[in-house]
């Protein structure tokens, strides 16, 4: 028996399952949330439009999970730029599910809403909602019209790295002050995840270096 | 050994003076404000007025019941139960939502200034399971300045709530 042979061989198969068992890992982290959401009593005193903004909380809560992911390309068999591509779908996901949230809440109860955005609300939770949804907006703007900005690379990834950050930390107090449909455990795991990945990509890609850069200046 | 000796007599002589200095302080406090009636009153709390529907009828249960929700409404000064006021609450319970004009009803105190109406059970929305009530002056003789609460649960199982109201008379 060839030593070298079996060793690649061998590389090749643990390689493949761990690409096997990071995808299903992944997938249960992002279906787990909205499996019990779709399961929580709450939902059967709700009327289906407060129950689908809900739901698009949720789904918003995971894509920021997704999200560094595909940018840093992490996730196996995506590669950079696919990662890259995909990330700005999901961009434009995210914020149609922040749309539908904040809409679907309006709907159900326009009163709390307007407290909310008007930063007058009673609820801690929906201050960090509302600074975490206009991070969430400006950190597209800044994508949709990044070449029209003349900024250099390193300062909008920067800008957006620093928009993301605080999205991810205010969604998570927004996440973990609320009592609703998500699982305390699948919240709580869901948020750490999301603040690990966006750490992970941001020290990875290195998107502060700009800050470091004029620190040092 | 000597220094540590020290150290907590020190410690119990300060401790001592505070714990005088507090209870001396509070009772005259205490006192003062007994002597002067300074019951204050409850203040309108933020989004208390979300979703209110003016003029709920008083009933004798809102929906099929199974929640308690039961208060005290005083007046502000010396304190004195108000009897026949009128309390409209709403929540978003298991039968609907705040808007709902069947989540609405309201009651009268008694003659000690209490009040208890049986509602359906409150379950968390917008966050949290919280209350919404109000003492409106202009469904009342408007001789009280209207006041709106928002009290929370403090767990979501609770299947009662207490809340007190002082009013300020106009």
């Amino acid at each position: 028996m060839n030593p070298e042979k079996f060793s690649a061989k061998h590389v090749l198969w643990s390689r493949l399952l761990k690409s096997v068992l990071l995808w299903v890992a992944l997938l249960a982290v992002i279906t787990l949330p909205a499996v019990i959401a779709a399961s929580s009593p709450l939902l059967a005193w709700r009327d289906p439009v407060y129950s689908a903004s809900g739901f698009a909380g949720v789904l918003a809560m995971t894509l920021l999970l997704v999200q560094p992911l595909l940018v840093g390309g992490y996730l196996p068999g995506v590669r950079k730029l696919r990662g890259r591509i995909t990330h700005r779908w999901m961009g434009a996901a995210l914020l149609g599910a922040v749309v539908i949230h904040v809409g679907g809440l309006w709907i159900t109860s326009p009163p709390d809403v307007v407290d909310a955005l008007l930063l007058r609300s009673p609820t801690p939770f929906s201050l960090w909602g509302v600074i975490a949804m206009w991070t969430t907006v400006a950190a597209a703007l800044l994508a949709v019209f990044r070449r029209r900005l003349r900024i250099t690379m390193r300062t909008w990834r920067c800008v957006h790295a620093l928009l993301v950050m605080s999205t991810v930390a205010a969604s998570t107090a927004h996440a973990l002050l609320i009592e609703g449909t998500m699982g305390t455990v699948s919240k709580v795991l869901l948020c750490a995840l999301a603040i690990s990945a966006t750490c992970w990509a941001v020290i990875d890609l290195r998107s502060l270096s700009g800050i470091t850069r004029w620190w040092r200046r | 050994m000597n220094y540590r000796a020290t150290n907590r007599r020190q410690f119990l002589s300060v401790g001592a003076a505070t714990a005088g200095t507090v209870l001396f302080g509070g009772a005259t406090a205490f006192g003062a404000a007994a002597r002067a009636g300074n019951i204050a009153p409850t203040p309108t709390m933020r989004g208390g007025a979300n979703n209110y529907r003016p003029g709920a009828p008083i009933v004798e249960r809102i929906g099929g019941g199974g929640f308690w929700m039961s208060g005290t409404v005083r007046r502000a000064g010396d304190g004195a139960a108000l009897a026949g006021r009128r309390i409209q609450m709403w929540a978003h319970t298991t039968e609907g939502h705040e808007r709902d004009e069947r989540s609405h009803g309201a009651t009268l105190t008694d003659s000690d200034g209490s009040f208890r109406l049986e509602m359906p059970q409150i379950v968390p929305a917008f966050g949290q399971a919280h209350a919404h009530l109000a003492y409106d002056a202009e469904h009342d003789d408007s001789s009280f300045e209207t006041v709106f609460l928002r009290p929370i649960m403090s767990s979501s199982g609770d299947a009662s709530l207490h809340v007190e109201f002082v009013l300020q008379q106009v």
